[in-house]
């Protein structure tokens, strides 16, 4: 099926969602956290997801990561649909489709930074040495070259951040995935990892970043508005592109 | 993602918290070498029970004069007591009576001090007797002779001593060939017997034995017997033998009927067996102890793991959202618990070889390698059993739960 729309679009999307809908409680009380929601996201593309709290971004973002399944709808991730899949196979597709980086970082303590970018490697059963060598690689493109022995407590917020970056990056992922990555930053953090970014999708690759902060949508290429489970509006920024 | 890698994390760990791993090895190290230690302990003690028994002579009968003590058939009064006499004894050696009875010793007893030069000694059993007394009694000999039915029926001075009263009489110097006097009369030592131990109350090893006739000549004159010892055929038929010496004495002695026996039997083999069995309960005992031991000790690796799992449900969180799926986490988690078990047992196991060359309560533990087995197999069961289910809750988290832990 997907080789089909290969062949008429020309370009297979990194993300298809097709009428995502994702209910919580039943009854009276249930609630839409998601009603309805289609997208599609091209390779290279930089996409912004907005939105208040409680806009339907978080839930989202977390379908868009295969870290929750929807009540109904379609998703397909990089031409595989994963809409139905169990969590056993879901954890195989984060760790070969996606790179996350959270708000709180969510580096594994008491272990250092070399060891947690190559964890991911680990479960996908990469060699131990391809495995370290693309860890050095992804840790020198974030800059922490000479930080790859620390663990996580002896490192800044930026560069706990940029070891998160450097996990993501080193599955060589279809798909980068950032949720409020600035949130927990400074301003000069946030400007370097933004900075990074840019480089990142400049060499070719898809990042989606949740946001609510204005600073961070303005870099992206793509701004997607979300309120109340539904998207309001889906625009090109334009100076980005330009 | 292979187990290596998983077991790799599991190390990792481990070694990261390094504190709450000893505590819990610690934990299990104690359950696995008390149960090693305590049931050498109870074996210890019934082997020395055994030992004591086998020294005695299973076969053994003691015929004494007089009712009461153990196995006693009943009090007779003292006008009607006939004493025991080598007559008597000569009539147990009846074989179409006594199938059963293997051999018969007369024991005349006394009290009397032995004295070398500036040396004394009162030895705690100074028997008159015959050489049948040795097998019957297990007694034999590390150096010199045995005195000969020739030396009783000539009722020659010569004398067997254990090794308590040939060291307080001749000190190192070997004391064959030498003489003592004993009760006033000189006697030739021609050997030494083989070291007894105490048995019970008495030193086995305070002994001095020499012929009947020449006690009966030289000391006390014609007195009765203060014993018949009887040794059965076999173990097994020691109550037969029993019963056929009863049969004996009872006609000899007059006794039917309303009659009460003037003689009474004992039997050591059924007295040791109390013994033995009170012993086998007591490691019975002391085993459950160990066992109880070690269920907290798997109790305590249940508590750790869930505590790992609540504590790390974050990190499981990350490692899920990162690709690990449903098995390597459970595998790790079952590694870990695993490897607590695993090096508490061997710890454990090192303890109790330690712990059972001391020796504990007055008794020298003898390990049943049964035990050491056991124990082991068991403690890594229960890691596995007890780590098996926080790590089954740690697998079955969902990564957007998990993620979401503080």
């Amino acid at each position: 099926m997907a080789e089909a729309v290969d062949s008429v679009v020309d370009i297979q999307p990194v993300i298809e969602v097709q009428n995502a809908v994702k209910r919580y409680g039943i009854g009276d009380s249930t609630i839409y956290a998601l009603n309805g929601v289609s997208l599609t996201i091209a390779p290279g593309e930089y996409v912004a997801i907005m939105g208040p709290s409680g806009s339907g971004k978080s839930t989202l973002m977390n379908i868009l990561g295969a870290l929750d399944i929807m009540t109904s709808g379609k998703y397909f991730l990089d031409g595989i649909e994963i809409s139905s899949m169990e969590e056993n196979e879901l954890s195989i597709v984060r760790g070969r489709k996606i790179g996350f980086i959270f708000q709180s970082f969510n580096l594994i303590p008491r272990t250092s930074a070399l060891h947690n970018v190559e964890l991911p490697m680990a479960y996908q059963g990469i060699k131990s040495k391809v495995r370290r060598e693309r860890a050095l690689v992804a840790l020198g493109v974030v800059g922490l070259s000479d930080r790859v022995n620390h663990e996580p407590t002896e490192l800044s917020g930026g560069q706990q951040q940029r070891v998160a970056v450097a996990r993501a990056l080193a599955t060589r992922p279809a798909l980068l995935l950032a949720d409020e990555p600035t949130g927990a930053l400074d301003s000069k953090s946030t400007a370097d990892l933004l900075d990074l970014f840019d480089q990142i999708n400049a060499a070719g690759r898809t990042v989606v970043v949740i946001t609510h902060e204005l600073e961070v949508a303005n870099r992206a290429k793509r701004v997607i508005r979300m309120r109340d489970g539904k998207i309001v509006s889906d625009e090109l920024n334009g100076e980005r592109v330009a | 993602m292979s187990v290596l890698e998983i077991i790799k994390f599991a190390i990792r760990g481990l070694f990261i918290n390094r504190l709450r791993t000893a505590l819990t090895t610690l934990g299990i190290m104690i359950g696995v070498a008390s149960v090693i230690i305590l049931l050498a302990v109870g074996n210890g003690s019934s082997k020395a029970i055994q030992a004591s028994l086998d020294r005695l002579g299973t076969n053994s009968l003691q015929v004494r004069s007089g009712g009461g003590g153990f196995g006693a058939r009943a009090r007779a009064s003292a006008s009607t007591i006939k004493p025991l006499t080598i007559l008597d004894t000569v009539a147990l050696t009846d074989k179409t009576q006594a199938p059963d009875i293997k051999q018969v010793a007369p024991i005349a007893s006394t009290n009397g001090t032995c004295v070398v030069g500036a040396n004394t000694t009162s030895p705690s059993t100074f028997y008159g007797t015959w050489p049948a007394y040795y097998e019957a009694s297990n007694t034999s000999i590390q150096s010199g002779s045995y005195f000969t039915n020739d030396d009783v029926t000539q009722a020659r001075r010569v004398a067997l001593i254990g090794q308590t009263t040939a060291t307080a009489l001749f000190g190192t110097s070997s004391p064959i060939g030498q003489t003592m006097r004993c009760s006033g009369i000189e006697f030739t030592v021609i050997g030494l017997t083989t070291v007894k131990g105490s048995s019970g109350f008495q030193d086995g090893d305070s002994l001095v034995l020499i012929p009947i006739t020449t006690m009966e000549n030289t000391i006390t004159g014609n007195q009765p017997l203060s014993n018949i010892l009887v040794e059965a055929t076999k173990s097994t038929t020691t109550t037969a033998a029993q019963t056929e010496l009863t049969a004996i004495l009872d006609a000899r002695h007059g006794i039917s009927g309303r009659k009460t026996a003037d003689f009474s039997v004992f039997n050591q083999a059924s007295l040791l067996s109390t013994a033995s069995s009170s012993s086998q309960t007591f490691t019975t005992l002391l085993g459950m102890v160990a066992a109880i031991s070690l269920l907290v000790g798997g109790i305590g690796i249940t508590n750790i793991m869930l505590v790992t799992v609540i504590e790390r449900t974050r990190e499981i969180g990350i490692r899920k959202a990162v690709g690990a799926p449903k098995s390597a986490i459970l595998t790790q988690f079952l590694i870990e618990a695993t490897i607590l078990s695993l090096l508490g047992g061997i710890l454990g196991v090192i303890a109790g070889f330690v712990g059972s060359h001391f020796t504990i309560a007055g008794t020298k533990p003898v390990i049943v390698p049964a035990s050491v087995f056991l124990a082991f197999g068991v403690s890594i069961l229960i890691g596995i059993f007890f780590g098996g289910y926080p790590a089954s809750r740690a697998a079955s988290l969902r990564p957007i739960e998990a993620l979401r832990y503080e």
